[in-house]
């Protein structure tokens, strides 16, 4: 039972890859790159936690108060940021294509054109 | 590729990386295990670093350099956006509309600008105590800016939006960064060496570079989404389609 948490990291990881697959829409694909990211958000804070820890802040709480790991949060964080950077980028290539190819399925974006 | 073999490849490989992943998890700590050796010793430090904030202490004193690059690449892809939705030769533009907006929504848009700007520099200034931080805060306060955009319409966020200031904050947080860095080796350490005075546990002023870094961050992540957003809006409200637009349907 505790390796639950750890499973539903891959079973999100997986969700998004068969979405990006399947997809018919780049702008469906880009959501589905952001759900198969969001599953290392899901690993890293599974792996990060310990029974009974609270955030770790000490502003207001006593020295010894048993928190969280924060090095993997201070790294979900670097992932949240990159990864909205990403989708930014990817979502004005989107649109790009929309206007030179007049399409958004990945499928039909066959030839080269310069 | 054809679409079925793709599908047929990808459960083909989705089987095997889930017996895979399932084995290697068996192998890892317990989930919510006491130990953890990185986690306990970034605590230490950024309690003798007097950062009441230990993810801010990792990300901007601990790991400063790692941030470095982080906001290297949210600087860079706000570049590379802008680049990709420039104003091509053949686009038209137009007039954004006049939108009509409830005056219950106008008033409640009205209240929330300088609230929402407010909790943003909150959150910025107040990183190294609390959570939030640049990241969190310029977020917050792009945010605040476009609920005029809801709650007016574009033309009166195109008036309180002034894009070329915004250009220059964005580069220039993400070069205050830089040089704060070398604050660190002017003072005879390494390149962002946490060596300002780090005042006392729990004040605003603790935590030595972490609040100026915060600050920066917050700068350039405010503008930087903000310019971003920009580029996106003009698409969607100013940019009409060129007339040859839609032809050939990707080949």
């Amino acid at each position: 039972m505790t390796m639950l948490p750890f499973l539903a990291a891959g079973w999100i990881f997986l969700a998004g890859v068969y979405g990006m697959v399947t997809s018919r829409d780049i702008i469906h694909a880009v959501g589905c790159l952001a759900v198969t990211q969001s599953s290392t958000y899901v690993l890293l804070l599974t792996v990060g936690y310990r029974r009974g820890g609270i955030a770790p802040y000490f502003t207001d709480t006593p020295l010894r108060t048993r928190t969280v790991d924060p090095v993997v949060q201070a790294l979900a964080l670097t992932d949240v940021v990159v990864g909205a950077t990403v989708t930014a980028l990817l979502l004005a290539l989107a649109i790009q294509i929309r206007k030179r190819h007049g399409t958004v399925d990945p499928d039909a974006l066959t030839g080269l054109k310069g | 590729m054809s679409r079925s073999a793709r599908i047929r490849l990808f459960w083909a490989t989705a089987v095997v990386f889930a017996a895979v992943y399932t084995l290697a998890c068996t192998g890892l700590p317990h989930f919510g295990t006491a130990v953890h050796p990185y986690g306990t010793r970034a605590v230490a430090t950024s309690l003798r670093q007097r950062t009441a904030n230990v993810v801010s202490s990792v990300n901007f004193d601990q790991r400063a350099l790692d941030t470095l690059g982080e906001e290297s690449i949210l600087f860079a892809s706000v570049l590379g956006t802008l680049v990709l939705l420039r104003r091509a030769r053949d686009e038209r533009v137009g007039p954004p509309q006049a939108g009509r907006v409830l005056p219950s929504t106008r008033l409640l848009g009205l209240v929330m600008v300088p609230i929402t700007l407010l909790t943003g520099v909150y959150i910025v200034a107040h990183g190294q105590l609390s959570p939030g931080g640049g990241f969190q805060g310029g977020v917050i306060l792009a945010t605040g800016l476009h609920m005029a955009y809801v709650a007016a319409d574009y033309r009166v966020l195109k008036r309180i939006r002034p894009l070329a200031v915004l250009d220059l904050a964005d580069a220039l947080g993400a070069g205050a960064f830089v040089a704060l860095g070398f604050a660190g080796l002017i003072a005879g350490g390494a390149y962002l060496q946490n060596v300002l005075p780090l005042g006392t546990f729990g004040q605003l002023s603790s935590g030595g570079l972490v609040p100026l870094l915060n600050a920066a961050v917050g700068v350039e992540v405010g503008s930087g989404i903000i310019v971003l957003l920009a580029s996106f809006l003009d698409q969607a409200v100013e940019v009409r389609p060129a007339r040859n637009s839609g032809s050939g349907g990707g080949t």
